[in-house]
């Protein structure tokens, strides 16, 4: 009986690390919160970069216009 | 189109969408991987806007040689110079993925990283990319060097073909989609890619070319003011 539960528990053991749910995740980060201070800081970033791009495209436009009336 | 407003906002949408999808949302939970499955948003879409690039510059050099406009060979060179931009980026961005997976996880010597196909393929390409811009700075002929460089960067669009398509998926590679793995072509076979990151993908596929071709044509505005006096309209 023992002898059973033994090869039981082993092949339960081994089916569960092999099953895919086993495999690390940053779930921690998920369940704390964190991983939406990833998500602010990357949006920040390429937000900045938008306003900035936007901005040197404005200021092409601007030479644009001043060189079309010369 | 170019000078419109409504495909750079939707860059911008796209980009917001790729970052807070795509760090939020579920991926596979795979071996290896990880979390690092998330870099598909990120350094795959840098590849995929720079063969998008590369072919407008082509598109840019054939319409150079057939109508000899100046503008023509600003727009292919400019954007040659955006594609080269976003392959180097995509270059950086792997050797940071190489480290947390290839290199520790899977327990591979750097040689073999090394012998990898696509690597090697991608630093072919850049390289051909890189001596069309060293063409195009030893001539001091502008016609000269408009008509050569366009010649050149049709060469090598051409030679993207065989080094970053077709010989990494005939020999043996590292990468998703070599043969031998299980995995046929995962950037675009529907029944490879989970079907939630298919969703973040794509849009992000698009929202970074749109970017490089945002600032591709930013490049070209400024060189056509620059060049005023050459360019008699």
């Amino acid at each position: 009986m023992n002898k059973y539960l033994l090869i039981v528990t082993t092949l339960f053991f081994s089916l569960s690390a092999s099953a895919q749910d086993k495999v690390e995740m940053a779930d921690l980060m998920r369940s704390n919160g964190k991983i939406y201070t990833v998500v602010a800081v990357c949006l920040t970033i390429l937000i900045g970069l938008f306003i900035y791009v936007f901005s040197i495209d404005r200021k092409i436009t601007k030479l644009e216009k001043e060189q079309s009336v010369k | 189109m170019v000078n419109k407003i409504w495909w750079k906002i939707l860059s911008f949408l796209l980009l917001v969408y790729t970052i807070v999808a795509g760090f939020l949302l579920p991926v596979p939970r795979l071996n290896i991987l990880n979390e690092t499955i998330r870099n598909l948003y990120f350094h795959v879409c840098m590849w995929m806007g720079m063969m998008v690039l590369f072919a407008i510059s082509f598109y840019h050099s054939v319409k150079y040689l057939r109508h000899q406009n100046f503008r023509s060979d600003i727009a292919s060179s400019s954007y040659a110079a955006l594609g080269s931009f976003f392959g180097i980026l995509g270059y950086a961005t792997g050797f940071l993925w190489v480290n947390v997976t290839w290199v520790t996880d899977q327990g591979q010597s750097i040689g073999s990283v090394l012998k990898e196909p696509k690597l090697i393929g991608a630093a072919i390409a850049l390289l051909i990319y890189g001596a069309y811009f060293v063409l195009r700075g030893s001539f001091t002929d502008i016609d000269k060097r408009a008509r050569v460089s366009a010649v050149y960067n049709i060469f090598a669009f051409a030679m993207l073909f065989p080094s970053i398509w077709i010989i990494p998926r005939l020999v043996g590679s590292l990468h998703p989609g070599a043969p031998g793995s299980d995995s046929g072509n995962p950037a675009l076979d529907r029944t490879d890619l989970d079907s939630t990151m298919r969703m973040i993908f794509y849009p992000a596929i698009i929202g970074w070319t749109l970017l490089g071709v945002w600032i591709a044509t930013l490049k070209i505005r400024l060189e056509l003011i620059k060049n005023k006096n050459i360019i008699n309209e």
